[in-house]
């Protein structure tokens, strides 16, 4: 009975609190007050672009490095799943000289639509043959792109067949004015262009979307050494839901899904936007929930602290041509985040003690790409100071690109074309936590051509900090 | 047929006569014209709420413990056990869980609960408030055998599938009667489609409402199906024995793999459990 009555007082107690927090509310939010709701129609597309923007369709940069072709964009009167019209669109080859792929949004035209109502993105579609279009969407804005949504490898039919993307979490979508995006190539038709047709395009609540499992890193536990002041995104962010069709159906997620945390801000902060920020030494996991849903993946970082200095280079001025340190002058500028086509390499330029530090982090491929040539006739070997983040290893190519100034590249085999050259050496087996100086003689291939040092590949690690970058005679 | 299902309020209630007079209109499809007569039953005979912690009341459950012959006649791939790991009474409901686990040559682990020998009953309403499991090749069941199964082996005995569920289609519900000339795949059947909705993210009460010569299915406030002597004959021509008017006990069992939904896939999640809230019985 003791037990009783205290929960009763307690009860009483939180219930006055309420109370008075609520009567607060109605104190500070006057009748004049007036909060804004959102268009709630879920209608994108009928019969008629609804409550589009007069552009309907927004393509992707027609102008940039990858072309979008903006032509193959239409409706049509001649093909419905219901009623009238649907929306064609003509996928181009590869040569297409309009742009190889076609790509962009759909923005409603007021200030965004209020879709908490709904829980998928759904759509009838049908294709001219059995292709598969590379990703299908809603959220993106051409601006913030705080809550996009994509699905990939959407089947094709040559029957109207429905297709449903789940909203990872409706409840934050209260003012959204991306409502579709789309993006096709010919890759899934061996470089044949075709046309798919989208019918009843519109947000849905259907009520059988369920069994929520997020997922960070793409679901995999991963552990990374690290040193203060690095900052790195957290990525592989996917919901999945099951469908009523019994199918798993996996989207990629906007950090804007998220809620991230870390085991121990002292060591790591993770922010909204799903970005960490290594504060201190010791270690911290980073773990994510996404609607109150545990996030399968984690990452576990283990600082070092502050990154030690490197080791003084000590080399005469006159002796050296540097590409990157802060105890000599550039002997020639250089593009630190060339435009491989697949690399996803993350490099952060760290300032530590008034020192500047390249952080390579997720390496598969990038470069340092010497925006002249270089002559190394004088010069023996090239030095860099090496700090590795994991016990894996970083090969390194110094690449002399010939008389043409051209960096040529099999595509195939990854060794030099034309006329270049090239010396490669593979770094591995340093001790973590310290500064190690490895030097790298011009021998081999470039023995004999190295007046036209032009770049140098980095490949592999993934996780490393590079100084102190500079050829020299011995 | 015009309509599927019939919307009602209570089965039980007064209701019930109305009702039957409507069911009978709409399943003219069946071609009985004959009049029915239809049970109402009120009185409660077993009232399991699962309100003891650990293992469910002996006096009412026994287990079925192994693989039987062929994974229980199915090629069901689980190793039914009774240990808390597979079944547990636990905040006043019953779980029955499916786990993916090496044991005794199987790969999975399972429980069946069963009330032979210690209730069975003839006619009556039978139904549980259950919440189900998901995933591919995950097989629950609530359902009834002929309690002179020992003596007259299945299908002669007669089976009651009042749930039947295919993990990998969470909004579909199937209600079967097996007996002779109509069993395994060519049971007498009946899907229910939940709209907007699906039978593992909330609870749903499943039952029959079973009297001589007819078997109403239901699920919530929806009849969804009634089977008669006069089905048996019409879908197995004349062939079939209705075997229904004799002694039945309940079982309740999540099966993993099997011909009815083979097997679990690299995305099937476990474990996967089925929540029992309760399990009634009403009688004249």
């Amino acid at each position: 009975m003791k037990n009783y009555k205290n929960i009763n007082i307690r009860f009483i107690l939180l219930l006055s609190l309420g109370i008075a927090i609520i009567s607060g509310c109605e104190r500070d939010f006057s009748d004049e007050v007036q909060f804004a709701t959102f268009n709630n129609n879920g209608d994108i597309f009928t019969d008629a672009p609804v409550g589009l923007t007069d552009e309907f369709f927004d393509s992707f940069d027609p102008a940039g490095p990858n072309p979008a072709n903006p032509e193959g964009f239409g409706t049509d009167d001649n093909v419905a799943f219901m009623g009238t019209s649907s929306i064609r669109i003509d996928v181009p080859a590869p040569d297409d000289p309009d742009g190889a792929f076609i790509g962009g949004i759909f923005l409603d035209r007021g200030d965004g639509r209020n879709l908490t109502g709904f829980d998928a993105l759904t759509f009838f579609a049908r294709g001219s043959t059995t292709a598969t279009i590379g990703e299908v969407g809603f959220g993106t804005d051409f601006e913030e792109n705080k809550f996009a949504v994509i699905a990939q490898n959407i089947r094709l039919s040559t029957d109207w067949r429905k297709i449903i993307i789940p909203i990872p979490d409706p409840s934050k979508l209260i003012q959204e004015r991306g409502m579709f995006f789309f993006s096709a190539g010919s890759q899934s038709t061996g470089g044949f262009g075709y046309t798919f047709w989208i019918d009843e395009l519109r947000f849905e609540k259907l009520g059988n979307i369920a069994q929520p499992s997020p997922a960070i890193f793409l679901g995999q536990d991963i552990s990374n050494e690290v040193v203060n002041g690095m900052e790195f995104m957290i990525t592989g962010l996917t919901q999945t839901f099951n469908l009523a069709s019994g199918i798993n159906q996996t989207v990629i997620a906007a950090p804007g899904y998220f809620d991230f945390s870390s085991s121990d801000n002292s060591v790591a902060i993770a922010n909204e936007s799903g970005e960490v920020i290594v504060v201190g030494a010791g270690s911290s996991s980073i773990t994510a929930q996404l609607a109150n849903v545990g996030a399968a993946g984690s990452l576990e970082v283990t600082s070092d602290g502050v990154l030690p200095t490197t080791p003084p280079p000590a080399r005469l001025d006159a002796n050296v041509s540097s590409i990157f340190s802060d105890a000599y002058t550039n002997a020639v500028e250089s593009n630190f985040e060339p435009p491989f086509g697949g690399s996803v390499t993350n490099l952060q330029r760290l300032q530590e003690n008034g020192d500047e530090v390249l952080v390579y982090t997720n390496n598969n491929f990038t470069g340092i790409v010497f925006n002249n040539t270089l002559d190394g006739t004088d010069r023996t070997t090239l030095n860099i100071d090496v700090y590795p983040l994991d016990a894996s290893s970083v090969e390194v190519q110094i690449r002399d690109v010939g008389a043409n100034q051209v960096l040529e590249t099999n595509v195939i085999t990854g060794l030099p074309d034309g006329d270049d050259a090239d010396r490669r050496l593979l770094i591995n087996g340093l001790t973590p936590g310290q500064w190690t100086s490895v030097e790298i003689p011009l021998d081999g291939d470039l023995a004999a051509q190295k007046n036209n040092l032009g770049a140098l590949i980095l490949a592999g690690g993934p996780n490393f900090i590079f100084d102190n970058i500079y050829f020299f005679t011995e | 047929m015009i309509m599927k299902y019939l919307q009602i309020k209570t089965i039980p209630s007064i209701a019930l006569k109305s009702l039957m007079a409507f069911s009978i209109a709409f399943l003219s499809g069946c071609e009985t014209d004959e009049s029915q007569t239809v049970a109402t039953f009120t009185n409660l005979v077993l009232d399991e709420n699962f309100d003891t912690e650990g293992a469910p009341n002996g006096e009412l459950w026994s287990f079925d413990i192994g693989t039987g012959i062929d994974g229980w006649g199915n090629q069901e791939l689980q190793y039914y056990t009774d240990r808390p790991e597979n079944v547990q009474v636990q905040n006043g409901v019953l779980l029955i869980t499916a786990r993916e686990e090496s044991f005794e040559g199987s790969a999975y682990t399972s429980a069946r609960l069963i009330t032979k020998d210690k209730f069975e009953r003839r006619y009556g309403r039978f139904e549980a408030r259950i919440r189900l499991p998901f995933g591919q090749g995950i097989w629950p069941a609530f359902w009834m055998l002929g309690a002179d199964i020992d003596e007259n082996p299945w299908p002669g005995a007669g089976e009651i599938d009042i749930m039947e569920y295919r993990g990998q289609e969470p909004s579909v519900l199937v209600g079967s009667i097996h007996g002779p000339g109509y069993n395994g795949g060519d049971a007498i059947s009946k899907e229910f489609t939940l709209e907007n909705d699906r039978f593992d993210t909330g609870f749903h009460i499943f039952g029959i409402e079973w009297g001589p010569d007819f078997i109403n299915f239901y699920v919530d406030d929806v009849l969804y199906n009634q089977l008669t002597p006069e089905d048996v004959d019409e879908e197995t021509d004349g062939e079939g024995l209705w075997v229904f008017d004799k002694p039945f006990f309940i079982l309740m069992n999540v099966a993993v793999g099997g011909t009815f939904v083979g097997p679990p896939n690299t995305e099937t999640q476990f474990p996967q459990t089925m929540i029992v809230d309760y399990v009634r019985v009403y009688e004249n």
